[in-house]
């Protein structure tokens, strides 16, 4: 068995991360040119949205069809091209410094979802969603998994951050009946936005001091009730605010964030909360989390630590929100309310704590199944409890809790020369 | 404020108290927030329907006359019983297993299970809203400015009664004395020759069965019945555990009536539109002060996480 898992795993030795990509983009590429085509002729009634799962579902007399689509439009193309490029890639990595490595692979990251994601809009929107989920759990992730409390806030801070980030778009972009005619040209929308997201955020951060300061004299779980009845609060609070609709939501959004943005802001929020982790106030989050009396006895000012990383997923979360409002053009109350928490939390715990790529993973897995199990409807809600619930008992911390996700084996190991492990995500 | 608002206060403090019990028992022993308690309480509302329905059933056709008093005892005693099990059934599927596990783990499989049993159930019943039939006529009473109805009188009283047996249990009975034990040691107590899981699951049956009791009270008073109705009641009387303070018994029935005075007063008061916005901020600045709750000692030394 293991020389069999030992030749399959050669297949894929010494090709780097950049390669695949590159036959990511081939595939795509490849679809875009002729998926249609291949689609028809094999019956299907167009691209398969997202791998034909969700075909197969609807339709199992489709599995050999959508098997055969994939191969030709996926397998192959991303195989073939990642063998080609290998040596080619591997020799430029190895020269690259961390920073460029990073930087590449995430440009080329974005370009492979991009070109697959643009061609359905459907796509396109999930793919958003997605990576708001992403966020929204990597910033969660801080709070509940480095620093050990256990908040349910999310939606709370979502939902200042969508309406704050709307209202300021709304007011200095678009002609309102509430806000009046927009106060600046609508052409510079775009320019504006990533304001009035910080703002959002902010003002999310601002609310959560309001939590913070009394949550963090204790330990425990007093959070996980303050955090809910903020949750509480903020939603009542908005459904009695008529200017913003009240419970009746509040809508007219500019669309300004397209999939580049929220991508953006993604690679934004990863790249910031990684770092955050990695540094000296990370580590000591991490402290306060295994033992707060030894972390204060070592000097770590545990009050100031825990609200700096309570108040930076306050931010996150209000960004998210943001752009969650933008992304959709309509909010209301209730689309923040305790579910939404309960299904971030689903997402990080599925991923696991106190890791960045498991938060990833978490999110995409939860979106993928919600997405893929949405011809069973109603039979969803049963399906993916029952998935989560039994995955929570074989794997209690979560598929991949406090540790990273690494492919050694994907690596030209550029790691020697550096001294130290490129970020792999 | 008048003496009719102390009677609504009362009420949906009793329905408030009576779910809070559950999450506080459950907390006393295993630290443990059951978040699929409000979805235990919605089934037991269902369970409650299909009991009376029954029940009036069988009583209509003739084979077994019984008076109306007699029948609702009937169905608030199966209801309970077969509620209980329900609770058995959450804690073998998604805390036992987990019982070692990080505890945030376990409120994750809790609230799992909470989405399955809404779901659940409407898959089985469907969408259309349930109208639990009347038990008991409605009488009401007049009493110079104040009315009540028989039926506010009669869950505040039950409810007050259940609280007193439970009580009685815990205090006078030998699991009571394990319950009691294990929430002041828990690793402790297996080592004394008690049977741990038989204390759990009994903790449990005992919670569900008074959620199944808060089912069929509130069915009476507002007997159309849909699958999330366990959601909002379930998260405020989990409030009110917490504001009572966790894992105490008085303080989750202290706090449940604590809340219900609150949200009727605000409403009472206010516009009744803020009344959750007024009662949560009240709520948190009580748990400002008092951030072990109303009642509640402070455990963090032997918090298990």
């Amino acid at each position: 068995m293991k020389g069999r898992w030992a030749r399959f795993r050669r297949w894929f030795q010494g090709i780097p991360v950049a390669s695949w990509l590159l036959g990511g983009l081939a595939a795509a590429t490849v679809e875009r040119l002729v998926g249609l085509v291949v689609a028809y002729t094999l019956g299907l009634s167009g691209i398969p949205s997202f791998f034909g799962l969700s075909l197969i579902l609807a339709n199992p007399a489709q599995i050999p069809a959508v098997l055969v689509y994939l191969l030709v439009m996926y397998a192959l193309p991303v195989y073939l091209v990642a063998r080609a490029t290998a040596a080619w890639t591997a020799r430029l990595v190895t020269r690259m410094s961390t920073r460029t490595y990073v930087f590449v692979h995430v440009v080329l990251l974005f370009l492979v979802v991009y070109f697959w994601g643009e061609l359905d809009s459907y796509r396109l929107l999930v793919l958003r969603l997605l990576a708001i989920s992403i966020i929204l759990t990597t910033s969660l992730n801080l709070v509940n998994g480095w620093m050990g409390e256990f908040s349910v806030a999310v939606a709370g801070f979502m939902s200042v951050g969508a309406y704050v980030s709307s209202i300021v778009m709304v007011w200095g972009f678009v002609d309102d009946d509430v806000f009046g005619p927009a106060v600046f040209p609508p052409t510079l929308a775009s320019l504006a936005f990533p304001f009035a997201l910080g703002l959002g955020g902010m003002a999310a951060a601002i609310t959560a001091l309001a939590v913070a300061i009394p949550s963090f004299r204790t330990r425990g779980d007093y959070l996980a009730i303050i955090t809910l009845a903020y949750v509480f609060i903020v939603k009542s609070a908005v459904e009695n605010m008529e200017f913003i609709g009240g419970p009746r939501g509040f809508m007219n959004q500019p669309n300004v964030a397209g999939f580049p943005v929220v991508f953006i802001w993604t690679a934004l929020a990863l790249w910031v909360i990684y770092n955050y982790t990695s540094s000296t106030l990370g580590k000591a989050t991490s402290a306060v989390r295994d033992n707060e009396s030894a972390a204060e006895a070592m000097t770590v000012d545990t009050r100031k630590v825990k609200v700096v990383a309570f108040l930076t997923h306050a931010f996150w979360s209000g960004v998210a929100g943001g752009l969650y409002a933008h992304v959709i053009g309509y909010i209301n109350p209730s689309s923040f309310g305790i579910v939404k928490s309960a299904e971030v939390l689903a997402m990080l715990y599925l991923g696991g704590l106190s890791s960045i790529t498991g938060s990833v993973l978490g999110a995409v897995l939860f979106q993928m199944l919600s997405e893929i199990l949405r011809p069973l409807q109603l039979a969803k809600w049963l399906v993916i409890p029952v998935v989560l619930i039994v995955v929570m008992i074989f794997r209690p911390r979560g598929l991949l809790g406090f540790r990273e996700m690494r492919f050694p084996f994907l690596q030209p190991r550029p790691t020697e020369e550096v001294g130290y492990a490129p970020a792999s995500d | 404020m008048s003496i009719q608002q102390i009677f609504n206060g009362l009420q949906w403090g009793s329905f408030y108290a009576l779910i809070a019990l559950g999450y506080s028992m459950v907390y006393s022993i295993l630290m443990l927030f059951n978040f699929a308690h409000g979805d235990v309480f919605m089934v037991g509302a269902y369970i409650g329907l299909f009991v009376a329905t029954a029940v009036l059933g069988i009583a209509a056709s003739g084979l077994l006359p019984l008076p109306p008093a007699v029948t609702f005892v009937l169905v608030l005693v199966l209801t309970m019983f077969l509620t209980s099990f329900v609770g058995m059934a959450v804690e073998r599927v998604a805390y036992r297993p987990l019982r070692d596990a990080p505890r945030a783990s376990a409120a994750i499989t809790g609230l799992m299970v909470g989405i399955f049993l809404e779901t659940g159930n409407l898959a089985l019943l469907g969408a259309s809203r349930r109208t639990f039939p009347p038990l008991i006529e409605t009488v009401t009473y007049t009493l110079g400015p104040i009315t009540v109805t028989n039926i506010k009188i009669l869950t505040i009283v039950l409810a007050l009664l259940l609280m007193l047996a439970l009580n009685l249990f815990i205090q006078k009975t030998k699991t009571g004395m394990a319950m009691r034990a294990m929430s002041v040691d828990y690793a402790a107590v297996p080592l004394m020759g008690v049977p741990m899981d038989r204390v759990i699951v009994l903790t449990f049956a005992l919670g569900s069965a008074l959620a199944g009791a808060a089912g069929v009270l509130f069915s009476m008073t507002y007997p159309v019945l849909e699958p999330y109705m366990g959601l909002l009641i379930g998260w405020k009387a989990f409030v009110a555990a917490i504001l009572g303070g966790r894992g105490s018994i008085l303080g989750a029935v202290l706090g449940g009536f604590i809340l219900g005075f609150i949200e009727i007063l605000v409403a009472a008061l206010f516009v009744s539109t803020l009344r959750d916005l007024i009662a949560y901020s009240i709520v948190l600045l009580i748990l400002t002060f008092r951030p072990y709750g109303l009642f509640g000692e402070e455990y963090s030394a032997r918090l298990r996480i």
